[in-house]
């Protein structure tokens, strides 16, 4: 029986409706926010989540797509933004020529190249080999750039960082960039664009051929590719984005420091990325608005939001390694298969068992912070006094928490049973 | 040679506690292959295990108790945790470590606090050993160098001679044929992830009021542990301890060299008052072992003396 190929291609309303359908959806939202007329705080929360959305697709190129694990992302963030923050510098500065007809609106390109141009040096002796030598080196370059932030002061602004002002230069659209309902449209803009360029990069030769050879390098050589090479350009485009995002951050926030550079930047983003789930392109933009949303508003809520972002990462790492993306394609999958039914009774097992557990656990990392603190205060959710030493509290802690567990597990051995 | 013999014995001694740190997570490294980026974690663990039972009891019990119980705690995670992740690959389980040292992390400030604890060293060890040049050399580290020297040993003696240690090195490079003659593998992985976070826990106990005990050891200690490991070669303790040794005595020498790249580099007209001219060698210190780490990866990917490429 021959097949034709033509056949299995997506008819062209199918690539419309899967490829464009979304980007204009993101932007008509994007675009329709402003209209609820938020709060500077909503503002400054969105902006920062424009910007953690750009850079966890660009850390998602290497991770998801690539294979590629590196624990030095923040490098590429770092060094276009370091880039962007001196050009915005050099436009306050100048009186004429090409700095003072270079508008701030269009600074991200300066981010762009940095990244670009720091991908292209250091993923050199990076992109020899995949895997746990190139987490390793991605470590170990981290550290040492991150060490020498601190040391050339006059690059990096040693403790202090480096600022500048973003209300120079020439006014692009009327946007005078001042005020942050203003930044919005400059960081919307920019997301927009930085979604757009990494999903178009997918649907590329270079994008095709680099998920190949996260799959399976030994055959993408004997069709006659070089994989070091397919990295060592994925890797350049990586950078390239995370300088785009570095490039916002710098006009948004005014400032870098040489902690931006360092290990911490990049494990928050490796987190948003594969809590958001490294599998699909729409995974890290869940994750960042997720992971920003919960270190801005969970942070004034509690201490241990950390705590919670860990227990959160292990979680998924252990049961869910689809991440938040994959849960909602499962989802959404049931649905259009109409399974929902039978698969309904399971997941509402799932979640009973999943809330009992974090409710007792969220009781107990809440009384120990503040017994920890010594500062006398109690922990009082609804006007429960929950002290260190009421039993009521090891109550609420060790019931729920057993309840759930046991739910879960039996769940767990009973799929295990029908399998078997 | 004032600045020599003081320098040479600090780095021995530094080296050694990296040696301690390293052992388990080579072993660790080569039994499962992958990296377990909590170990350091599993050190600061140690320390702060030690100062609560030093102060109900004392730091002997500490000595011996800690160690014990971090091993507890890290068979315990190897049990429940990693086994469960292994099915879904080396990058899934390098995640959950690196997920477990933030948990560990937190739970640590939630129960010692934020700051720096006063773990102490004890009092009966708190006196100068002997005169150096002038300077006085505390007891302290010469103890340090002993419990070191006699871990170095056991775990020699563990390994190459008895027959615990023979099914161990032919689990860490055959674990389906040692399954076959009728050993139970499972348990063998978890009793070294045991025993490895035990000797990191050691590490701590001696290394944490040496150095200082605080929240932020783990973040400090846990890069160059993966340096040595990386520099020795995989699944070499031989490489793991010549890689220790080199780096402790790299980095304690470096901090002992007092020149800037002006005084080193001024015949090509370097000058000491600029940017690059004002670094001091000892300033690079804490940047050597990653220099090291990116160098032997480019060069020579198995490390000093590793038999196989990871």
């Amino acid at each position: 029986m021959t097949q034709k190929y033509a056949a299995l291609a997506p008819s062209s309303a199918q690539k419309f409706r899967q490829r464009i359908v979304p980007l204009i959806v993101l932007a008509i939202v994007l675009a329709i926010i402003p209209m609820f007329g938020p709060s500077r705080t909503v503002y400054s929360l969105l902006n920062a989540m424009g910007i953690n959305i750009v850079f966890a697709l660009s850390y998602n190129m290497l991770l998801g797509r690539g294979g590629l694990l590196s624990f030095g992302h923040a490098v590429y963030f770092g060094l276009g933004g370091f880039a962007a923050v001196h050009a915005m510098g050099a436009i306050g500065n100048a009186e004429s020529g090409f700095w003072a007809n270079y508008p701030v609106f269009f600074l991200p390109i300066f981010g762009f190249a940095g990244g670009a141009l720091a991908g292209f040096i250091i993923g050199w002796p990076s992109c020899k080999r995949a895997g746990t030598p190139f987490a390793m080196i991605s470590l170990g370059i981290a550290e040492l750039i991150a060490a020498a932030g601190f040391m050339f002061g006059s690059i990096f602004g040693g403790e202090e960082g480096v600022s500048a002002d973003r209300m120079v230069g020439t006014e692009f659209a009327g946007l005078s960039l001042g005020p942050i309902s203003e930044v919005y449209w400059f960081i919307a803009f920019w997301t927009v664009v930085g979604v757009m360029g990494m999903f178009a990069f997918t649907r590329t030769p270079l994008g095709k051929l680099s998920e190949a050879t996260r799959d399976n390098p030994e055959r993408v050589e004997f069709i006659g590719y070089n994989p070091t090479r397919v990295r060592y350009l994925v890797f350049i485009f990586a950078g390239a984005f995370a300088g785009l995002s570095g490039g916002m951050a710098a006009v948004n926030y005014e400032i870098f420091t040489p902690e931006a550079l360092s290990l911490a930047p990049s494990g928050l983003v490796l987190l948003m990325a594969y809590i958001g789930g490294i599998r699909y392109f729409t995974g890290p933009i869940l994750g960042a608005i997720l992971l920003t949303y919960m270190q801005s508003m969970l942070s004034d809520y509690t201490e241990a939001w950390l705590l919670y972002l860990g227990l959160l990462f292990v979680c998924i790492v252990m049961f869910a390694p689809g991440g938040l993306g994959g849960v909602l394609y499962g989802f959404t999958d049931a649905l259009r298969s109409g399974k929902l039914g039978e698969m309904m009774g399971k997941w509402a097992g799932q979640v009973l068992g999943a809330a009992l557990a974090l409710f007792g656990m969220i009781i107990l990392v809440e009384v120990a912070v503040y017994w920890s603190n010594g500062f006398g205060e109690t922990f009082e959710p609804y006007g429960l006094h929950l002290t260190f030493s009421n039993p009521l509290t090891w109550v609420l802690i060790v019931v729920p928490l057993a309840a759930g567990i046991y739910i879960l597990r039996r769940l767990a051995t009973k799929e295990e049973g029908v399998i078997a | 040679m004032e600045t020599f013999v003081p320098s040479l014995l600090n780095g021995v001694i530094y080296g050694l506690l990296l040696f301690m740190l390293s052992s388990g997570l080579t072993l660790i490294f080569s039994m499962m292959g992958v990296l377990n980026f909590a170990h350091a974690s599993f050190y600061m663990l140690g320390a702060y295990f030690a100062f609560t039972i030093t102060q109900s009891t004392n730091f002997w019990f500490a000595l011996i108790l800690a160690p014990i119980l971090v091993g507890l705690v890290g068979a315990g995670v190897e049990k429940w945790g990693l086994r469960k992740v292994h099915a879904n690959g080396h990058v899934a389980e390098l995640l959950f470590t690196f997920g477990l040292a933030y948990l560990i992390d937190e739970v640590v400030k939630i129960f010692w606090g934020r700051n720096a604890v006063d773990y102490r060293v004890p009092e009966l060890l708190d006196f100068t050993i002997f005169e150096l040049y002038g300077s006085d050399y505390p007891a302290y580290r010469i103890f340090m160098l002993f419990v070191a020297i006699s871990m170095l040993v056991a775990l020699w003696f563990l390994l190459k001679k008895t027959r615990a240690g023979l099914i161990i090195q032919a689990a860490l490079t055959h674990p389906h044929m040692v399954g076959h003659l009728g050993h139970n593998v499972p348990r063998i992985f978890m009793t070294v992830f045991g025993a490895g976070c035990a000797l990191a826990g050691l590490a701590g106990v001696i290394g944490g009021n040496y150095l200082v005990t605080d929240p932020a050891m783990a973040a400090f200690m846990g890069p160059i542990v993966f340096v040595v490991v990386v520099v020795g070669g995989m699944g070499s303790l031989e490489g793991a301890f010549v890689a220790s040794l080199l780096l402790g005595l790299l980095q304690t020498f470096a901090i002992s060299v007092d020149a800037t790249f002006a005084d080193i580099f001024g015949f090509l007209g370097l000058a000491a008052t600029s940017e690059v001219g004002s670094i001091s060698i000892s300033s690079l210190a804490p940047m050597i072992p990653f220099l090291m780490l990116v160098l032997i990866l480019m060069v020579r990917p198995r490390g000093l003396m590793g038999d196989r490429e990871f």
